[in-house]
C-alpha cells in the first residue's frame, strides 16, 4: 500500500480551514494545513463578530461536534447578546463582537499546538489526482506533498478581484495576494466555476467619531457565552456598539457617486448577497427609504479602528469619506481602510455529495466560501464536516451526515448540494422546515453524543452533558408528576395574579402551559418547591409549554426519516429508468441523490418521478 | 409495506363520461369502517366478503340517501392493492359520484393521488412491472406540466383568487421571518392588529366563500353555468336546439328575464348544466353596442364555463377575437356551419385561440356533436382519469386543500390574539400556505426570501 506524508491537506486556514484541520488532527489523521500566509490564520476579513441568526445556531452546533469556533469567541468576546428574547424559544440567538486581532492570535495559537497537526507557509497551484482519486498536491515552489485527502478551503482567494470606484487589482483579501494557478486547475480537472461578488465597509479611527449624541448598546448581564462547556464571565472586558443613521444628504452624496461605482457602471459581474446589500444598492433599490441603520462596533480593545456595520461599499474613496462625514458623530470622522467589494471564483456545490466530497474526484472535499456560501459560521460548520469526513474516507468508514432535522448544519450542506446558489447563500432560520426542534438551548443535546462518537467531544465535556440530560429528566418527570390541588390558597394567589382559579387537581407542567405562567412564577404560584437547576430552566420550560406544537413537527420529522432512510444508490443510471421525464433523468443523474427524501427535494422533482424511483427500487429489490 | 399507520385512501376508479356506473374505490384498514358508517344494506347484515350488496349511501349528518348502490367488500389480502378494499357501485353521475366520495373523505380517507392505487398493486406485490410502469410513465408526463395544467384548466378566476390568498399568507409570513430573523433591523415589526385584519380580509373571508361554492350539493341542484358566446346568426340556437334535441334529460326549460335570454338546463355526460345563450350582443350594424357587451358580462361573470362559437364559413372575424378577450373564464371554441364549407381546414381555425381546446361542428345537421360532449366533459374534468382533478369550480380536492388553509389561519389570528411567539404563528401560516400550494403549487422557501428582500431593505 502506498504511504502518503499525510492522511489530510487543508488548503486554507480561514474559519473553514481552522475547523477542517484542528478536526482532522483530533481524530488522529495526520494533518497539514498549507496556508498562503500564515499570519492570516483565523483572520476575520469582514465584521468582527460571530453569531447572529441561525448563525448562532450553527456557532452551537460547532461546539456539540467538538469545533472550536464557539471557545475562541468565549474567549476574545468583548460583548455578548441574546437576539430575539421576545419572540419565542426556538429563535433566541446568541451573537458577540471579538476583538478581531485575538481572536485571530488565539485561534493561530490553538492551531499551533494542536497534536498531529502542521502549518506550512505556501501556495497550492494543483492537485495531484491518479484515477480520479486525490493523491497529494503540488506548490508553486514545485514541491510535492502527498495525501490521502485535500480539503479547499480558500473563501474569497479564488482569482479574488478588490474593487474601489473605478480601480480594481487582484487581491485575496484587502492586502492578501490571490490565488490564480488552483482556480485553473479546478476548471481543467472539470469542475463547473461561477463568479460571486461579496463587500466590506470602510474602517473608521474611534477618535475622530463623535459618541455623545449616539445611542449606546451594551453587552448583556449576565452575558451568554457561547461553549456549552465555557461557565461564568467572559474573559475580555465587554465594550459597547453605537447606532448612527444614514439621511437625505447622505444619499444625496451617494446617488451623485454611483456614476464611478463598480457596480452601477457594470464592471462587476459576480453576483452579490440580497440579504447583505452595498450601501449604494440600499439608497438605489429602496429610494422610499429616508435613513438606514448603522451600528458602530469596535475592532478591539487595543484598537482605534470601527467598523461601520451597516455601509459596505465599493465607490470610490472620496465619495465614502463624503458619505460617512454628512452622518451624525461622524462629522468629522477619519477612514483607516477603504471599504471594497471582491469578486471571486466558486465551484457549483452541486457538484458535491452531502459528505462535501467532490462527485469528481475521490478524496477532494470542498467547505466554506468556495461552496457559495457567506459567513464565518457556515464557513466553519462546512469545514468541520468535511474534515470529520475526511478522516472518515482515509479510513473507508460511513461519512457523517446530518439530516434537516438533525441540526442547521444540516439544512446548510443539503440546501447546497439539491439546490445549489446563484447569490452567496447565508442560512436563515426559515430555511429550516424544523425550526422548533432546531434551537440553540438544544443543540448539545441533538449533536454532543455524535461529537463523541466521532472522536471530538473529550470525556469531561461528555460527562457534562450527561449530567445536563439526566437533570432535563429528573425536572421534567417532577412536573409530570407533581400534582398541584385546588386549594383555597392556591386558588386565591392564582386570582391574585389575574389567573383563572383551578377547578381539579393538576400537574405542575399543566399549570406552567398556561401562556402567563413561567419557570420563574410557577413555585411562588403552586406553593410548591421546584428542584429545578437554572442550566435546564429554559429546556425544561421549552419542552413542557410547546409540547403540542414540539409533537407535531417531531411527527412531521418522523415521515421525513421515512424517506430519508430509503437509500438510492450513486450508480444508477436515471437515463434507463422508464416512465422518467426528461427533466426529471438530467436533474436526478446530475444530482446524484443519496435517499428518496434527498431526490424529492430536488427542483422539478414531482412526486409521480418519486413513485416511479418507488418502483424501480421495490423492482430492484431494494426495498 | 402496508399498515394500520398508512392511510386509507379514495378514488373514483372509473373514468368521468357515460356510463350505467360508477365505481368508487376504497383501500386501506379504514376501508371497510368507513364503508360501514355511509353503506346501509336494504336487509341489515355485515358485509361478507367478495360478496355483492344492495343497499344505500346515507349521508350520516342529513340522514339523507345521497345513491342506490351496490358495495363490495373485500378483506385483504385478495384485493387489487393487497389491503382491505371496499368498492361502491353508484349511479354514473358525475356528481353523484363526486358527492359519494366527499362523504368517503369527510369520514375518514384521504383522496388517493393519481395512480397511488396503481403503485400500492404494485409496490404490495399484485401487479407486474411492465404495467406498474407503463401507469407510472403516464403519470409522470402528466405531471410534470401539472402546475401549468392546473392554471389552465382551473378557471383563470378561482385560480388568481387562490393566488391572492397565498400572496397574503406569504405577506404576513415574511413580515414575521424579517422579524425573526432581521431582529437588528430598522423595518417594522409584527403589527398584531393589522396582520389580523389583512389574514381576515384577504384570507378568511375569500376561503369561506370559495368553500361554500364548491359545496357539491348546490351544483347538483343549480349545475354548471355554461355561456354560449357569439356574433348574431353564428348557429347559437341552433347548437341550444340541437344538445336539448339529442340529450333526453331535460329537466326543466326556464325561458329567461328577457326575450332575448334564453336558459335551458339539461345534462351532457351527467353533469347538469344551465346553457345560456347570449342572444343580446347585436345590433343592426353588426357591431358590439355598449349595451350588449355590459349584458355579455353579466352573464359571463357567472359562468363556469364559456363556448365561444364562431361563423366557420365566414372566419374569424375582428368582432370575434374581441368577444374572446371579454372573459377569463375556460373557453371552449367551437366552429359551427362546417357543412356549407367547401374546404374546411380546421388548422387555420386553431390557430386562432392557440391555448382554448376547438371543436368543429354543424348545429344544423347535429354534425360534431359528440367531440363537443367530449370536449366539455374534457374542459371541466381536466380529462382525469382516476379522479376528476382540476376543474372548473373547486372540486373535492382543492375544497379540502382549502379548508386546512382556513382552519391554519383562524389559528394564526388565534395565536396573534394570544401573543404566541412568532416562530409558532409562522407554522401555522406554513400549514395554510402547504393547503393551498396542492392547489396551485408549494410556496419554498425561496419564495417567502423573494419576498423579503423584495419588500425590505435588509443586511447590514
Amino acid at each position: 500500500m502506498k504511504t502518503y506524508e499525510y492522511d489530510v491537506v487543508v488548503i486554507g486556514a480561514g474559519h473553514a480551514g481552522c475547523e477542517a484541520a484542528l478536526a482532522a488532527a483530533r481524530m488522529g489523521c495526520k494533518t497539514a494545513c498549507i496556508v498562503l500566509n500564515v499570519d492570516g490564520i483565523g483572520a476575520m476579513s469582514c465584521n468582527p463578530a460571530i453569531g447572529g441568526l441561525a448563525k448562532g445556531h450553527l456557532v452551537k452546533e460547532i461546539d456539540a461536534l467538538g469545533g472550536e469556533m464557539a471557545k475562541n469567541i468565549d474567549a476574545t468576546g468583548i460583548q455578548f447578546r441574546r437576539l430575539n428574547t421576545s419572540k419565542g424559544p426556538a429563535v433566541w440567538s446568541s451573537r458577540a463582537q471579538a476583538d478581531r486581532l485575538l481572536y485571530r492570535l488565539r485561534m493561530k495559537s490553538v492551531l499551533e499546538n494542536q497534536q498531529n497537526l502542521d502549518i506550512r507557509q505556501s501556495a497550492v497551484d494543483r492537485l495531484l489526482v491518479e484515477k480520479g482519486r486525490i493523491c497529494g498536491v503540488v506548490t508553486s515552489l514545485e514541491e510535492e506533498i502527498s495525501c490521502q485527502t485535500v480539503i479547499i478551503v480558500t473563501g474569497t482567494f479564488l482569482n479574488g478581484l478588490i474593487h474601489i470606484g473605478l480601480k480594481n487589482f487582484p487581491a485575496g483579501r484587502m492586502g492578501d495576494a490571490p490565488s490564480r494557478s488552483l482556480p485553473q486547475n479546478l476548471r481543467d480537472l472539470g469542475f463547473r466555476m461561477g463568479r460571486m461578488k461579496t463587500g466590506t465597509t470602510p474602517r473608521l479611527d474611534a477618535n475622530s467619531i463623535d459618541y455623545t449624541e449616539l445611542e449606546a448598546q451594551y453587552s448583556d448581564t449576565p452575558p451568554n457565552l457561547f461553549s456549552f462547556s465555557s461557565t461564568g464571565e467572559p474573559a475580555l472586558e465587554q465594550r459597547p456598539c453605537h447606532i448612527t443613521y444614514t439621511n437625505a444628504t447622505t444619499h444625496e452624496i451617494i446617488r451623485a457617486g454611483t456614476d464611478r461605482s463598480p457596480m452601477y457602471t457594470g464592471i462587476i459581474e459576480g453576483i452579490g448577497a440580497r440579504y447583505c446589500p452595498s450601501i449604494e444598492d440600499k439608497i438605489m433599490r429602496f429610494p422610499e427609504k429616508d435613513r438606514h441603520q448603522i451600528f458602530l462596533e469596535p475592532e478591539g480593545l487595543d484598537t482605534v479602528e470601527i467598523y461601520p456595520n451597516g455601509v459596505p461599499t465599493s465607490l470610490p474613496a472620496d465619495v465614502q469619506i463624503a458619505m460617512l462625514r454628512s452622518i451624525k458623530g461622524l462629522e468629522n470622522v477619519k477612514i483607516i481602510r477603504p471599504g471594497y467589494a471582491i469578486e471571486y471564483d466558486f465551484v457549483e456545490p452541486t457538484q458535491l455529495t452531502a459528505s462535501l466530497e467532490t462527485k469528481k474526484i475521490k478524496g477532494l472535499f470542498l467547505a466554506g466560501q468556495i461552496n457559495g456560501t457567506s459567513g464565518y459560521e457556515e464557513a466553519a460548520a462546512q469545514g468541520l464536516m468535511a474534515g470529520i469526513n475526511a478522516v472518515h474516507y482515509c479510513r473507508a468508514e460511513k461519512p457523517l451526515i446530518l439530516d434537516r432535522s438533525q441540526a442547521y448544519i444540516g439544512v446548510l450542506i443539503d440546501d447546497l448540494i439539491t439546490l445549489g446558489t446563484k447569490e452567496p447563500y447565508r442560512l436563515f432560520t426559515s430555511r429550516a422546515e424544523y425550526r422548533l426542534l432546531l434551537r440553540e438551548d438544544n443543540a448539545d443535546l441533538r449533536l454532543t453524543e455524535i461529537g463523541r462518537e466521532v472522536g471530538l467531544v473529550d470525556e469531561e465535556s461528555f460527562n457534562r452533558f450527561g449530567i445536563k440530560k439526566q437533570a432535563i429528566e429528573a425536572a421534567l418527570d417532577f412536573l409530570n408528576s407533581t400534582k398541584v390541588k385546588p386549594t383555597k390558597e392556591t386558588n386565591q394567589r392564582l386570582t391574585n395574579h389575574g389567573l383563572a382559579p383551578l377547578k381539579q387537581m393538576v400537574s405542575l407542567a399543566d399549570l406552567l402551559r398556561r401562556p402567563e405562567i413561567t419557570l420563574k412564577n410557577l413555585a411562588q404560584l403552586s406553593g410548591i418547591e421546584l428542584t429545578i437547576s437554572p442550566a435546564v430552566l429554559i429546556e425544561v420550560q421549552l419542552t413542557v409549554k410547546y409540547e403540542g406544537y414540539i409533537r407535531r413537527q417531531e411527527e412531521q420529522v418522523a415521515r421525513f426519516k421515512k424517506m430519508e432512510n430509503v437509500e438510492l444508490g450513486a450508480d444508477i443510471d436515471y437515463t434507463q429508468l422508464a416512465g422518467l421525464s426528461n427533466e426529471a433523468k438530467e436533474k436526478l443523474n446530475a444530482i446524484q441523490p443519496r435517499s428518496l427524501g434527498h431526490a424529492s427535494r430536488i427542483s422539478g422533482i414531482t412526486p409521480a418521478a418519486i413513485s416511479v424511483l418507488q418502483v424501480f427500487l421495490k423492482k430492484e429489490g431494494k426495498i | 409495506m402496508s399498515s394500520s399507520s398508512e392511510p386509507t385512501i379514495a378514488a373514483i376508479a372509473t373514468p368521468p363520461g357515460p356510463g350505467g356506473i360508477g365505481v368508487i374505490r376504497i383501500s386501506g384498514s379504514q376501508a371497510l369502517a368507513i364503508a360501514t358508517k355511509l353503506f346501509k344494506p336494504a336487509k341489515p347484515a355485515p358485509l361478507q366478503s367478495h360478496q355483492l350488496t344492495y343497499g344505500y349511501i346515507v349521508d350520516p349528518l342529513q340522514y339523507k340517501v345521497v345513491d342506490e348502490v351496490l358495495a363490495v367488500y373485500m378483506q385483504a389480502p385478495r384485493t387489487y392493492t393487497r389491503d382491505d378494499v371496499v368498492e361502491i357501485h353508484c349511479h354514473g353521475s358525475y356528481l353523484i359520484l363526486q358527492e359519494v366520495l366527499q362523504l368517503i373523505v369527510a369520514t375518514g380517507a384521504r383522496l388517493a393521488d393519481p395512480g397511488e392505487f396503481t403503485k400500492l398493486a404494485f409496490l404490495n406485490g399484485r401487479i407486474d412491472l411492465t404495467r406498474a410502469e407503463a401507469v407510472m410513465a403516464l403519470l409522470d408526463a402528466k405531471t410534470s406540466s401539472a402546475l401549468d395544467m392546473a392554471r389552465r384548466h382551473l378557471s383563470g378566476r378561482l385560480c388568481s383568487e387562490i393566488q391572492a390568498i397565498a400572496a397574503c399568507l406569504v405577506r404576513c409570513r415574511s413580515t414575521i421571518e424579517v422579524a425573526i430573523d432581521f431582529p437588528d433591523e430598522d423595518v417594522e415589526i409584527i403589527q398584531a392588529r393589522e396582520m389580523t385584519n389583512q389574514l381576515s380580509q384577504q384570507a378568511i373571508t375569500p376561503l369561506q366563500t370559495l368553500i361554500t361554492s364548491a359545496d357539491r350539493g348546490r351544483l347538483y341542484r343549480e349545475g354548471l353555468s355554461v355561456v354560449i358566446l357569439g356574433r348574431p346568426n353564428v348557429g347559437k340556437s341552433s347548437l341550444l336546439n340541437s344538445l336539448l334535441g339529442e340529450d333526453r334529460a331535460i329537466v326543466t326549460a326556464v325561458p329567461g328575464t328577457t326575450r332575448d335570454t334564453l336558459e335551458e338546463t339539461l345534462a351532457i355526460r351527467g353533469i347538469p348544466i344551465r346553457l345560456t345563450d347570449t342572444a343580446g350582443i347585436r345590433n343592426d350594424a353588426g357591431e358590439v353596442e355598449e349595451i350588449g357587451i355590459q349584458r355579455a358580462h353579466e352573464k359571463l361573470e357567472t359562468a363556469d364555463v364559456v363556448l365561444l362559437m364562431v361563423d366557420g364559413s365566414q372566419g374569424v372575424t375582428p368582432q370575434d377575437r374581441h368577444l374572446a378577450t371579454l372573459t377569463d373564464k375556460p373557453l371552449l371554441y367551437v366552429v359551427n356551419k362546417i357543412d356549407i364549407i367547401d374546404t374546411f381546414s380546421p388548422n387555420s381555425f386553431a390557430a386562432e385561440f392557440p391555448e382554448v381546446p376547438m371543436v368543429s361542428i354543424s348545429a344544423k345537421h347535429g354534425q360534431g356533436l359528440e367531440q363537443l360532449q367530449d370536449a366539455f366533459v374534457n374542459l371541466v374534468t381536466d380529462g382525469e382519469e382516476w379522479d376528476p382533478g382540476h376543474n372548473t369550480v373547486p372540486n373535492i380536492r382543492h375544497q379540502a386543500a382549502m379548508q386546512t388553509a382556513l382552519e391554519a389561519t383562524h389559528r394564526v389570528i388565534e395565536g396573534l390574539a394570544q401573543n404566541l411567539p412568532p416562530d409558532l404563528l409562522a407554522i401555522e401560516l406554513q400549514v395554510a400556505l402547504d393547503g393551498l400550494g396542492e392547489i396551485i403549487g408549494l410556496t419554498t422557501t425561496e419564495d417567502i426570501l423573494d419576498m423579503i428582500f423584495t419588500q425590505f431593505c435588509l443586511g447590514k
